[in-house]
This record gives C-alpha cells, sequence and structure tokens, in this order.
C-alpha cells in the first residue's frame, strides 16, 4: 500500500495523463472515424491537413474554438449552457475506474495503472452512464423547439431503454468473476484453458452472447448507427443539438466519442480478457506490454463501431424501442439465468 | 476530523438543495435540485461506509426515478412560473408547526448523548453480504416487492396510455 | 468520529423540508418530489442507524424504500399526467371539482 502523499501525487499526475490521453483518443477517434469509412466508400477521406490528413483533428479544434458561439433568445439559458457540461463531465469521468495494465515499477513503488480501484468499479460506471442522460435530454428541452425537444425525448428513452439491458448484459459477467471491482475481473480472466486458448470471459467464461447484448446496447447507448434516429439529419435535423454551436456543439461531439471509448474499454475489460496477453522480454517491456494489449483490444472494438457505422442503414424510432424491450431484455435476463445455473451446477 | 469536515460540507448541500427546492419556482429546477441532494446523499451514505446503497442511489434514484420526473416536466411543458394562491393555512399552520416540530427532535437528540459516533465508512456494505442478506432474510419482501413493481407498471401503461377514440360504427352515418 | 446525532439530525432536516414543500407548492409535480425528499432523508436514517447498531438490515432495508419510492414514481407521474390531459392544469388548487 502506498503512503498518503505518494499516493496523491501519482493520482494526479495519473489524472493528468489520463485526460491528456483520453482527449487525444477522441480528437484521434474523429480522424479514424472519417478514413475508414471514407474508404468504405471508396474515396479517400481528410488527406489534405498533414500527411494522411493527420493534423485535421488540429484543424477542427481550431475551428471549434474560432467560429461564433451563438446562442438563440429563446432558449432557457441556465440548463442550455449547463447541457454540455453535463454530457462532457459524464463521458469523462468513468475512465477514472478503468484498469489500464498492470502496475508499474517506478522509484522503486508499485504504482497500479489505474487511477482508482473501488470495491463497486463496474457500477460505478453504469451510475455516471446514468446520469449522462440528464445531458441529453436537458439540452433538447432547454433549446425550445420542436425538432430538439422531440429529438432530446427519443434520445433520453433510448438510451434509458438499452442502459436495462447493457446492466444485464454485465451481471452475467459478474456472476462469472465473482467481483463488482474492475482490475479483479480481469485478474480473473488470466490463463489459458485447452493449451493456448486464452480465459476471456467471451470465451472460457461463456458469455458471448452477453457480449452481443452489450455491444447492441453499447451502440444505443452512445446514440450510434443503427441507433443513431435521435441525432440523424435527415430525420430531425440534428435531434437535440440542432440548436448549439461552435464550442458546445462540439463538446456535445466530443462526449459521444468519449462515450465510445468508455464503452470499447470496458467490452475489452469484461469480455476480451482487459490487459492479458504474450508478455516477454525485460521487465520495463513487461510492465508496459500490458497496457499495449489494452490498447490494441479498444482499437479492434472500435473499429468494429466505425465498421458498422460505414455499413448499416438505421432504425426506426418504433423498431428501435420494439428490439430493445422484446427481444434483448429478455434475451439479457435468459442469458442471466442459464449463466447462474452453470455457475451453481459448477460450485 | 475528515468525517466531520466532509459531512458538514456535503450536509451543507443537501440542505441548500432541499431549501432551493422550495424557493425556486419553475419545476424543472425543483427536479435538478433534487437530483443535487440525492447525489450528495450518496457521498454521505458512502461516509457511513454503504457503498453499495450510494452506488445504487445514484442509478436508481438519480439516474432512473429523476429522469422520469425530468420526462414528464419536459413532456407534459406546462412548467410556466406556478401561482401562489392557494390554502394559506396550510402555510401558516404547516410550516412553522414543522419547523417547531424540527426544533424539537433536533434538540432532543443533541440532548441525549446516548447514541453513539460513527467512525468513517464504519459499517462496510459490501455487495456481496448485502446480496446474502437480500436473498436469505429478506426473501419473502425481495419477492413482494418484485410483484409490487409488476402491478405498477402494469398501472403506469394503463393509466398513461390515451383513451381510445369513439368511431361511430359504419351503416349508421346515413 | 461524528455523532449519529448529526446524521438524524440531517435526516432530519430533509424530511421537514419535504413536508413543507408538500404543504405550500402548488403545483402537483413539485409535491411529488417533496415526497420523494422526505423518502430520501428517510433513507440516510436507515442507513445511520445501521452504522450504529452495525447491522446490516437497515442497508437493506434502504432497498426496499427505493424500489416503493420508484413504483410509487412511476404511478404518481402516470397518474399526473392523465390528470393533466383531462383538466389541462397542474395547478392542485384548480382540481377541486369531482366532474369537469
Amino acid at each position: 500500500m502506498l503512503s498518503l502523499p505518494v499516493f496523491l501525487i501519482a493520482s494526479l499526475i495519473k489524472t493528468v495523463l489520463v485526460l491528456v490521453i483520453l482527449l487525444t483518443a477522441v480528437a484521434y477517434t474523429v480522424w479514424l472515424e472519417r478514413k475508414v469509412v471514407g474508404h468504405m466508400q471508396n474515396r479517400w477521406g481528410p488527406t489534405r491537413v498533414g500527411p494522411f490528413g493527420l493534423l485535421q483533428p488540429l484543424a477542427d479544434g481550431a475551428k471549434f474554438l474560432l467560429k461564433e458561439d451563438l446562442t438563440p433568445p429563446h432558449v432557457y439559458k441556465p440548463l442550455f449552457i449547463a447541457a454540455p457540461m453535463i454530457a462532457v463531465v459524464c463521458a469523462l469521468s468513468s475512465i477514472a475506474v478503468v484498469p489500464f495494465g498492470t502496475s508499474l515499477p517506478i522509484f522503486g513503488y508499485n504504482i497500479p495503472m489505474q487511477i482508482t480501484d473501488v470495491n463497486t468499479g463496474l457500477l460505478v460506471i453504469l451510475g455516471i452512464t446514468s446520469v449522462g442522460v440528464y445531458g441529453v435530454a436537458l439540452a433538447g428541452w432547454s433549446s425550445n423547439s420542436k425538432y430538439s425537444l422531440l429529438g432530446g425525448l427519443r434520445a433520453s428513452a433510448q438510451m434509458v431503454s438499452y442502459e436495462i439491458c447493457l446492466g444485464l448484459s454485465l451481471v452475467g459477467v459478474l456472476i462469472v468473476s465473482g467481483s463488482f471491482s474492475l482490475s479483479e475481473i480481469v485478474k480473473a480472466q488470466g490463463g489459458h484453458f485447452w493449451g493456448f486458448l486464452p480465459k476471456w470471459n467471451i470465451l472460457y467464461g461463456g458469455q458471448f452472447i452477453a457480449f452481443f447484448i452489450y455491444l447492441m446496447a453499447a451502440y444505443a447507448e452512445t446514440n450510434r448507427i443503427p441507433f443513431d434516429l435521435p441525432e440523424a439529419e435527415t430525420e430531425l435535423v440534428a435531434g437535440y443539438h440542432t440548436e448549439y454551436s461552435a464550442m458546445k456543439f462540439a463538446m456535445f461531439f466530443m462526449a459521444e466519442y468519449a462515450n465510445m471509448i468508455t464503452v470499447a474499454c470496458l467490452a475489452t475489460l469484461l469480455f476480451l480478457g482487459g490487459w492479458h496477453g504474450p508478455v516477454f522480454g525485460p521487465a520495463l517491456l513487461q510492465a508496459l506490454l500490458p497496457t499495449f494489449w489494452f490498447v490494441a483490444k479498444v482499437f479492434v472494438f472500435l473499429f468494429i463501431y466505425i465498421w458498422v457505422r460505414g455499413t448499416l442503414p438505421r432504425f426506426r424510432y418504433d423498431q428501435l424501442m420494439a428490439f430493445g424491450w422484446k427481444f434483448l431484455f429478455p434475451l439479457a435476463i435468459a442469458n442471466l439465468v442459464v449463466t447462474a445455473l452453470i455457475v451453481a451446477y459448477r460450485a | 476530523m475528515l468525517h466531520l469536515v466532509l459531512f458538514l460540507v456535503f450536509g451543507a448541500i443537501c440542505v441548500a438543495g432541499a431549501i432551493n427546492l422550495l424557493a425556486q419556482t419553475h419545476p424543472i429546477s425543483s427536479a435538478l435540485s433534487l437530483v443535487v441532494v440525492m447525489a450528495s446523499l450518496a457521498v454521505e451514505y458512502l461516509l457511513l461506509g454503504a457503498e453499495f446503497v450510494a452506488v445504487v442511489q445514484v442509478i436508481v434514484y438519480a439516474g432512473a426515478v429523476m429522469v422520469l420526473f425530468v420526462f414528464v416536466i419536459m413532456l407534459l411543458n406546462a412548467g410556466e412560473e406556478e401561482r401562489t394562491k392557494g390554502s394559506r393555512v396550510a402555510m401558516i399552520l404547516g410550516v412553522p408547526g414543522v419547523l417547531a416540530g424540527g426544533l424539537l427532535v433536533a434538540w432532543a437528540l443533541l440532548k441525549r448523548s446516548e447514541t453513539g459516533s460513527v467512525a468513517l465508512g464504519s459499517l462496510p456494505g459490501y455487495p456481496k453480504t448485502i446480496g446474502n442478506l437480500l436473498f436469505h432474510d429478506f426473501l419473502l419482501p425481495f419477492e413482494v416487492t418484485s410483484i409490487l413493481v409488476l402491478i405498477a407498471i402494469m398501472g403506469a401503461v394503463v393509466l398513461a396510455s390515451r383513451p381510445e377514440a369513439q368511431t361511430p360504427p359504419p351503416g349508421e352515418e346515413s | 468520529m461524528v455523532p449519529v446525532s448529526y446524521y438524524l439530525i440531517l435526516s432530519g432536516i430533509l424530511f421537514a423540508c419535504g413536508v413543507i414543500g408538500f404543504l405550500i407548492k402548488r403545483n402537483i409535480i413539485t409535491i411529488f418530489m417533496s415526497i420523494e425528499l422526505m423518502l430520501n432523508g428517510v433513507n440516510l436514517a436507515f442507513v445511520a442507524f445501521a452504522a450504529q447498531w452495525q447491522h446490516l438490515s437497515g442497508q437493506v432495508f434502504v432497498f426496499f424504500v427505493m424500489v416503493v419510492a420508484a413504483a410509487e414514481a412511476a404511478v404518481g407521474l402516470a397518474i399526473i399526467i392523465a390528470v393533466y390531459r383531462t383538466r389541462e392544469t397542474l395547478n392542485v388548487d384548480q382540481v377541486n371539482l369531482l366532474k369537469l
């Protein structure tokens, strides 16, 4: 256990580092999406700003900062300004309980690669996601326009419905791992079975149906295609962020991509074995390789996200809600019951 | 010391939120102050060691029940500022009465020092132990609440559905 | 070490604010929110006593209070929607006739 001053300094450095890396990752996820979707649609994507368009996020950031920040006269000002802040804060906070790797031996201390390790880490992430619905609902309402209100209501109803399926799919993982703490869940997925197959929850824990449910619930939670009707331009003129411009719109944008990254991190932790992977080499490399495997798995998940976005059409709203309540919810409960029975039988 | 400071800070936020709920005229501001109260109450539960209850408070109360309230306020959209022209008796008798009762209870509590003190995180409410209690000692109330929730769902769906429009049967129009 | 009476006083203050809100507010939804505030105050008292007597039943009971509060909120808000549809108002003083 670390002493209090060491813990505080280490946590401060970790927080700053993780925030900087997360914000850069958000910006470059946007770049990745534009390039990948562009190549899928047989065009180049951004190429002009810097080599392979790599400086495009910087140009976008400059654009958002320098654009005129317009507040329409008919909005309910306090909530209009607070709603994107709520969305961004909730999107960036969940990363605090995510373990990026094993502990790092620096200056004789063993610093865990996780900002906080709470006993109920999984529930903390679910709670922050639940509070994030306020950003969307209040944005839609405070804009005082019918497209925004409809978009906000639809988006928040969708998020609340799929949160339930998300939570239920995670309960299967909980039963198999036996703990709410994220680092414990990752540690329980170490080792191999049948010689070479890793003991990830999706394979050995038998949670492949739960992974499937989690995937779809995650797409609906983050309002991405195929579930992005509330913010589709042909339907609702950009839904709940119609009246937002410049920096506030950029905050919603960042919140959406930060949510994507959080959901991808959670999927790798719970289903794909977290930071487990082949480790070799000298001691420093051994401490850093788990983080590399973690980032690689998150990248694969994000790529699947973007791939689905480039491929599928979007659901109509009643189809979306029917899918969530009438198909995913019973399937999640069935998965829970079967997992519980198997674990009880094995014990 | 740290416990006392944290308790006072978050207790002050709770009370400020509660008074703001009373003072605001627009229901949406009252709803958001209630969310602030619930969040600071979650911190108070953490101070008492009830980590599972604290997180469930955020997920269920602040994240689901209050979202429902905000939905209804947004949907009905009749949230113009309310006019207080109701019963004066309730205000004249009720408010001082409640305050007097509250002060009496506070004085009685502070005078008797038989209720002890609690340390920071004194009763760790691990999910495992709470789960054990819930499914062993409290199994009957648990099952009964599941039926309660089912009835509530059915009731809410029936009460909030639009009444069916009565169309005259064809052939009686001529 | 914070005395349990401090927690109980905080719980009492929240409960009193809930009762006052119930008495003086005229908007149905705000009255409903005062009820939720009362329930929250009671929850705090339960958890404080659980910590004092070192018995986890207090925390388990908080769950039941939360479930009942959620069910009551759902049904109550459905009733409010039904009342709004027929009376076109959310002011309790104007919902004072049995027949419109």
